[in-house]
Formats: structure tokens, sequence, C-alpha cells
């Protein structure tokens, strides 16, 4: 549209320090994860530790089990994208090809539970859990996260759009239904696939409210709900709390600057859903 | 029953084999959605079906409950704590849910220039939202700190007086709605910036030729089509909204006086603090309502303005 090549658009005026504004506390806050308790306390804060302090992070680590809540986060997580690949991938395949009674009836029922708010769902799934002694394990953090509606309506979506003549040649060639959804169907779903498991792993690894219901052992804690608790009690030990901010971020954020394209597909595949 | 087959007639044959293959079809078509739908359904449907009685009763979890029947809404919609919520619940979406979504528009129209440094400032605007709300609740308590916080000293470099922030019972809600924001713009803007995308340029161009200016062609063309995905995001805001939990937990924990207690707090702090399930879970089922008819109150609108989304 522009006619001509300004050295210096207008729009950096608005989105230079909107993008500061979005990065700089994020900055702010692995720096101060390495910063010692007097650098951090001081007025005007500043902004570069003078000195590569690993006390905040040391004092995480010997303080609180914050490997073991990462390595749950790991955990739920891990088994959360597998299942959801797995169940969601069937689902979505099953509700979009094979032809069976109740599969308008099922599909209606899973949609219409994307409406009910997990407030109202966190009381009776609680009890429920402590009836199947669940509770205070990390089965208990996993279990709502092995499928979803969501990742059901867009498996479906994709093998909707996909065209159905591979599958009928395979079938021709006689291969059963499993087969032709195991080397077929789910080697083109690949694209799906990504978008489902970044879902699901932004999702599962950054839930905080149903993991503090459901566990309240120190050692079966989540990243966030330990990270949460560790703020109620330490609200002033900016170190550590920055420290184990890091451990609960970083590694989505690498994944995002590494994949950056397929997080903005899954983001803007969620907006597009309705 | 394979020896009666076969003994039977061609025409049984013919008969029974489409309905043995009905069978089998149904069975393979069960195997492949049943266990994602047992789950979903199982998680959802029969919980919120059991919550629906448990309002219904006075109960602690312990003991047995005592059947109340409406009681437990009838005390709801004249409980102080609970108007008191729902006016701080109410505050927050009205704030949140327009500013994400001009905010939204604003920024994707700017991420879609081609102009430098547009890989780095996309990158820049959407690394909040995979951020956590409860570490980014963590990391604004430090941003915000009265005393040593960076608000606060570029406030000072602005010459304005400082601030209490989210200790001040006046200010504290309207923080969490600017975190709110900081965390989820990055949402509201891939979505319009998809959208604007998908617009054809010749929509654009054939505006242009016909002399419309900027403006108009933004008002007359563009936002007209960004339609569809404004109602969405209203839904989809306004739900985040009502059920924002995360950042008021690891921020306020709805302090300071209350002042950041919104429904889903209280009902937290209802079910799982004073262990007051009956309560809580008719608090739940009227927030469920609640967004339920916000949720076909903005379709219905926007169908009457003519967009079809759902």
């Amino acid at each position: 549209m522009r006619r001509f090549h300004l050295p210096f658009s207008p729009w950096h005026l608005l989105l230079m320090p909107l993008a500061l504004l979005f990065v700089l506390p994020l900055v702010q806050m692995v720096l101060t994860s390495f910063m010692s308790s007097a650098e951090i306390n001081k007025f005007p804060p500043q902004l570069i530790p003078t000195s590569l302090h690993l006390e905040g992070y040391r004092a995480l680590l010997t303080e609180t089990p914050a490997l073991r809540w990462f390595g749950n986060t790991v955990l739920v997580s891990a088994v959360s994208v597998g299942a959801h690949l797995v169940l969601c991938s069937m689902a979505g395949y099953g509700f979009a090809r094979l032809r069976f009674a109740g599969r308008g009836v099922a599909f209606l029922v899973i949609i219409a539970t994307v409406m009910i708010p997990i407030q109202l769902l966190m009381i009776p799934t609680y009890l429920m859990f402590a009836r199947l002694g669940i509770v205070d394990t990390l089965a208990a953090a996993f279990v709502p996260w092995l499928a979803s509606a969501f990742g059901i309506f867009l498996m479906r979506q994709f093998f909707l759009a996909l065209p159905v003549e591979l599958e009928e040649a395979a079938r021709i060639d006689g291969a059963g239904t499993w087969r032709t959804f195991r080397s077929i169907v789910l080697p083109l779903a690949r694209p799906a696939l990504a978008t489902l498991a970044v879902f699901t792993l932004l999702s599962s690894w950054n839930d905080l409210l149903w993991p503090l219901v459901a566990i309240s052992d120190n050692h079966t804690f989540t990243l966030q709900v330990g990270l949460a608790n560790f703020q109620g009690m330490r609200r002033t030990e900016w170190s550590q709390l920055m420290a184990g901010n890091v451990l609960a971020t970083a590694p989505l954020i690498l994944a995002f600057l590494f994949a950056q394209r397929k997080f903005i597909a899954t983001m803007s595949f969620t907006g597009l859903k309705g | 029953m394979a020896i009666t087959f076969a003994a039977s007639s061609p025409a049984t044959v013919r008969r029974a084999r489409p309905r043995g293959r009905a069978v089998r079809r149904t069975l393979t078509g069960w195997a492949f959605a049943g266990p994602a739908t047992v789950l979903v359904v199982g998680l959802s449907l029969f919980p919120a079906v059991w919550a629906f009685f448990i309002s219904r009763a006075r109960w602690n979890g312990i003991s047995p409950g005592v059947p109340v029947g409406w009681a437990n809404y009838e005390r709801l919609v004249s409980d102080p704590d609970m108007l008191a919520a729902a006016r701080h619940t109410l505050l927050l979406t009205v704030l949140f849910v327009p500013s994400s979504i001009v905010l939204g528009i604003v920024v994707a129209i700017a991420l879609n220039q081609r102009i430098r440094l547009i890989g780095f400032y996309r990158t820049c605007i959407f690394v909040p939202y995979v951020a956590s709300a409860a570490a980014t609740g963590i990391l604004a308590g430090f941003v915000f700190n009265p005393q040593f916080g960076a608000a606060n000293d570029v406030l000072r470099h602005l010459g304005i007086p400082q601030q209490q922030f989210l200790e001040s019972p006046t200010q504290a809600l309207y923080v969490i709605c600017v975190i709110a924001l900081w965390g989820e713009v990055g949402f509201t803007t891939v979505i319009y910036l998809a959208a604007l995308q998908d617009i054809p340029r010749e929509l654009v161009e054939a505006a242009t030729m016909d002399g419309a200016s900027r403006w108009r062609v933004f008002r007359h063309v563009t936002l007209p089509e960004l339609r569809p995905v404004t109602v969405f995001a209203a839904v989809w805001q306004t739900i985040t909204a009502v059920q924002l939990f995360d950042l008021i937990y690891t921020t306020t924990r709805g302090g300071p006086l209350n002042s950041t207690q919104t429904v889903v707090y209280y009902i937290y702090e209802l079910a799982f603090q004073t262990q007051r399930l009956g309560y809580g879970a008719a608090a739940a089922y009227l927030l469920f309502a609640v967004t339920l008819l916000l949720t076909l109150g903005i379709i219905w609108y926007s169908r009457r303005r003519g967009s079809e989304v759902f």
C-alpha cells in the first residue's frame, strides 16, 4: 500500500514502546533472579545486577523441593500432551469419518460441555477424586487433562477437511480402519497434532486453580502451585521468587521462541474455532 | 450361530450381513471415539449434575449434608460478600473485555505493517501470553511493589506521586486488570492479525481506488470484515475475565479489604477454605447461569447486527 519507503515508519512510535512494555518485565524477572537481596531492595531500582548472584536459585533449590515440583509439572504435562494426542486424534477421526450409532448425540454433548466452567466442576470432581483415592497424587492433576472437548473438536475439523480419497485407496488395498488411521491419516495430521500439543502443553503447564484444589502435599505440588504457595510464605524473598518464576516460565518461553510459528498458529486456531 | 447363519437362505444372509456390519461399525466407531468421550463427559456432565444436588444442601463435606432446597440460592442474592464479589467481577469484565479488544485491533493493525523489526515486535508482544498467570502475578507483585517497584520508578520520572497499587483497596482491581491485559492482549492480537491477513487485498484496493481515505477504508471495509472475530473475542474474553483466578491468587488473594475478591475467588474460598460446599456450589451455579446469559446476549446482539459467527 505504501508508495515509497520512509526510513522510519510512524508505526515504530507505537510498536517500540509497546514491545518494551511487554517484554521488559520478563527481562527484569530474569535479571532479578540473579541479584542479591541488597540490590533488589534499592530504590530507584536497578535493572542490571552488579555481578551474577546465584543465591536466589541456591536458596530456592535447598529450601523448597522446586526441582521435584518441576519434575511433577513435566510429568503432568507430558502425560496430558501424550494422552491428548492419542485420545483426541482417535475420537476426532471417529466423529469425522466413521458412521456409528450415537455419533451425533455424543458429539453434541461434548461440544455443549465447553460451556460448563471449571468453578462448577471443581467441587464434585474433588469429591469424586477423593473417593477414587487419587486426591493428593499427580494423577489428580492430569486426569482432567487426558482429553478435552477442544482437542476432539480441533482434530475432527482437521480430518473433515482432509480429502477422503487416500483413505479409500488404503481401504481398497485391504487396510482395516485402525491401519488406515495409523499409517495413512495420522502422518498427514502432523500440523493439527502439533497445534493440539502446543495447546495442551500451555494449558496443563500453566494450570494453577485445579492442582491447587486437588493437591495439598508439598512434594506432589506442580510448579505453579508450589510457587504460589511459596510466595504466600515468603512475600519478600524476591530473588528466590524470581528464580522460581524463571523455572516456571523459561521452558515455555524458550519453546515459544524456537517454534513461534506453531504457537501463533495454535493461538489463532483457538480464535477461529468459533 | 455361525452354523445357523450358514444354513439360512440367501435372502436372510443378505439381510443379516448389513446388520452385522452395522454392529461392527458401531463398535469400531466407539472404540475410536469412546475413551475420549467417556473422559470428557464423565468429567463435566456428571459432576455438573452432582454439583446441582450439592447446591441444594448444607454440607461441609464430612458430616452428612442437610437438604435445604433453594435456601442457598436465596441467601446468595442478599449476601453482601457475594454482591461485592459480583460488583468486582462485573467491573473487571467491563474494563477488561473492551480494552483487550481495542488493544488487540490496534496492535494487530500495527503488526500487519511491512516495516523493519516487525518480527522483534511480534515476539515481544506475544511472549507474555505464554507465561503462566501464576508467574505473571508473582512478577506483578514485584513490578508494582510500592517501595522499590519499577512502576513507581516510572511514575517518579514522570513527576507523578508514588502509588500503593496492589496494596490500595481503591487501586488493586484496576492494577489487576492492567496485568491481565498484559498477559492476554497477545491472544486477541493474534486472532485479529489472522483475520486481517484473511481480508481480500482487492477489497481494500478497490476502496482506495474509489478515493476513500485511510480512515474510511478502515471504518467501512476493515472493521466490518473483523466483526465475526470481534464477536468471538468478546465471548472468549468475557469468559476469561469472569473466570480470572490465578492472577488474583498470586497478587492480592482477594485483598486488600476484600477489594479484589471476585465471584470465582469467593467460590474458591467458600468451598475449599471454609468448607461450605453447598453454598459454594450454589454460587458456582449462579455464576454459570450469568455467564451463559452474557454469552448468549453477546451472540444475540451480534446476530441482530447481522454477523453470523455461531
